[in-house]
């Protein structure tokens, strides 16, 4: 019975050696910390404050915001989005509009006042900083894909010929 | 008792024999002052935050909240009190101001805000009244530490000039027309004008309403 334990308890150092050798998982996040110690925290990038409106990647992406948006309260009982976004406010504030999208209940209808769905604004926009992204992107937009698969017309070309 | 009184009453109405006029102005002089500076030393000390902060509902509600804000914390290192915002540093107003706050240990006694749900249905009230004072006095006491005229609008956001150059030169609106929750978390703000279409805006009386300013090219 003796080398039979021996070689199982050798079996189970020899696996345990063997997941010891395997690489560390590590979190992006935390980086190469080990669990017990704290990191140090990364550098808080300035949130820019530019009122440059970015380019958006595809048709549907909501826009980053080009403000900062620092205090600003956004809760059942005030939205501050919507003191210079609402309709009426544009006209003093110069802010852009919401589009017709933020009025729509889900079945398309579009309603006088914006859609609860719509109401918390930073669930979709976000601030623009100078970050560095945490993990790769190789996001292609649209027009390099056609590009890239020749499959790109002008809207002239798509005019269908009479 | 009767008499004690009017024995004494005799003794202050008599002109006095021994001091001479000199000595009676200089007395009475001091003693004013003396009373003028301990006066005045119960009023700084009524200024203090910790002054504002000794009453719970003042500490867990509205300190709290200004803990967070730029006002409490920043990168320069400059802060306002309470009394910077809520009792005027000049003095005429400040008596005016501490006559009112009488009513706020009314309050206290009777437990108007003593709990946060109280606090949270009383709370558009009272931040009406302290918007009703600061659109009266034009913002008095942001202008204390923010000069309109000392702004460099060329160093501030695209946004904030346009607003400043526009609207704040007209006189049309006020600081605190624009910046309400400046330091505080807002109460419900549906009945507020500017926050809600239906109700039109309060504008500064003699103020010129201008035109939507043409949006700059970027
Ligand atoms: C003081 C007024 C004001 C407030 C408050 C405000 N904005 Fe804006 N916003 C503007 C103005 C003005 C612009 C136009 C570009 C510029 O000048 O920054 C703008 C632009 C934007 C854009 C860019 C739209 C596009 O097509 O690129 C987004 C998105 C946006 N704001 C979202 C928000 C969100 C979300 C909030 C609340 C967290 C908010 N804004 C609060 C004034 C404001
Ligand atoms: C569910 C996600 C979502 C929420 C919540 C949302 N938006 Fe948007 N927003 C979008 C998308 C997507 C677009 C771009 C496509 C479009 O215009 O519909 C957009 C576009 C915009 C634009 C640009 C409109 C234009 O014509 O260029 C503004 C300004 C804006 N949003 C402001 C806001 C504000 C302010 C709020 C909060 C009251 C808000 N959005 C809430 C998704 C959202
Ligand atoms: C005795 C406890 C107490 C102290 C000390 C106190 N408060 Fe208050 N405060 C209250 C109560 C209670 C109310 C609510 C009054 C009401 O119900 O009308 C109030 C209301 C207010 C309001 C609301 C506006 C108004 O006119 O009603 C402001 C602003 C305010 N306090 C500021 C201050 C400041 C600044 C200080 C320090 C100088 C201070 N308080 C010290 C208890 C206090
Ligand atoms: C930067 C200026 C500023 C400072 C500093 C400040 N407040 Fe206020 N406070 C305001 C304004 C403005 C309002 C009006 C409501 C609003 O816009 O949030 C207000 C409202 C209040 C109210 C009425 C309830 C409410 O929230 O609307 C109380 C009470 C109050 N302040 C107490 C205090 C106390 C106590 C301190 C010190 C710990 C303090 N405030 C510091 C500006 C200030
Ligand atoms: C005791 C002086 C003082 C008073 C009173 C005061 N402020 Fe300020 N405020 C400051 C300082 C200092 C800063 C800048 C902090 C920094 O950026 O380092 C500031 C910053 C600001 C900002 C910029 C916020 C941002 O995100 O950049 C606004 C807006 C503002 N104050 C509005 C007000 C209003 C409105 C009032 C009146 C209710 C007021 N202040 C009263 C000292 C004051
Ligand atoms: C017409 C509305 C309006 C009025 C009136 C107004 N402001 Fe502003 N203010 C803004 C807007 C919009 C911004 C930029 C967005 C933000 O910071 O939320 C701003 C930004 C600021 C800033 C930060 C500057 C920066 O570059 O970010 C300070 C400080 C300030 N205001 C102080 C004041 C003071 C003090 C008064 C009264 C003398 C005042 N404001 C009156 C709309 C206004």
């Amino acid at each position: 019975m003796k080398p039979w334990r021996n070689l199982l308890l050798f079996g189970i150092a020899f696996s345990a050696a063997a997941l010891a050798q395997q690489p560390r998982l590590v979190d992006p996040l935390r980086g190469q910390t080990p669990l017990a110690e704290e990191p140090r925290p990364p550098v808080l990038y300035n949130t820019e404050n530019k009122d440059l409106r970015r380019e958006r990647a595809y048709t549907m992406q909501p826009p980053t915001i080009p403000h900062k948006i620092d205090g600003y309260q956004l809760d059942k009982r005030a939205n501050r989005c919507l003191f210079c976004h609402n309709r009426d406010r544009i006209g003093e504030t110069q802010a852009i509009p919401l589009s017709i999208t933020h009025y729509m209940d889900r079945d398309g209808n579009v309603r006088a006042a914006i859609s609860p769905r719509r109401y918390f604004c930073t669930t979709c926009h976000v601030v623009q900083t100078e970050a560095r992204p945490l993990v790769d992107n190789d996001f292609l937009d649209v027009d390099t894909v056609l590009k890239r698969t020749g499959g790109a017309r002008t809207p002239a070309e798509r005019i269908p010929a009479q | 008792m009767k008499d004690f009184l009017a024995r004494y009453w005799r003794i202050l109405r008599r002109p006095p024999r021994h001091l001479s006029f000199g000595v009676i102005i200089l007395v009475s002089f001091s003693a004013g002052i003396i009373f003028w500076g301990a006066f005045n030393t119960a009023l700084e000390f009524t200024n203090t935050e910790s002054f504002c902060i000794g009453c719970h509902e003042m500490r867990d509600n509205v300190y709290a909240e200004l803990r967070d804000t730029i006002h409490f914390t920043n990168r320069s290192g400059v802060r306002a009190k309470c009394s910077d915002c809520h009792v005027p540093h000049d003095w005429t107003h400040k008596i005016a101001r501490k006559m009112q706050a009488s009513k706020e240990v009314w309050g206290k006694i009777f437990g108007t805000i003593d709990t946060p749900e109280k606090f949270q249905n009383k709370r558009l009230e009272l931040a009406m009244r302290e918007w009703t004072r600061m659109k009266a006095n034009n913002s008095l006491e942001c202008r204390n530490c923010h000069g309109y005229e000392y702004m460099d609008f060329t160093r501030q956001s695209p946004r904030a000039q346009r607003a400043h150059s526009t609207f704040l030169e007209t006189r049309t609106y006020t600081c605190i027309d624009c910046h309400k929750g400046i330091a505080h978390r807002l109460p419900d703000m549906s009945q507020v004008p500017l926050w809600n279409p239906s109700i039109p805006p309060e504008v500064r009386p003699g103020a010129s309403r201008p035109e939507a300013p043409e949006k700059e090219p970027l």
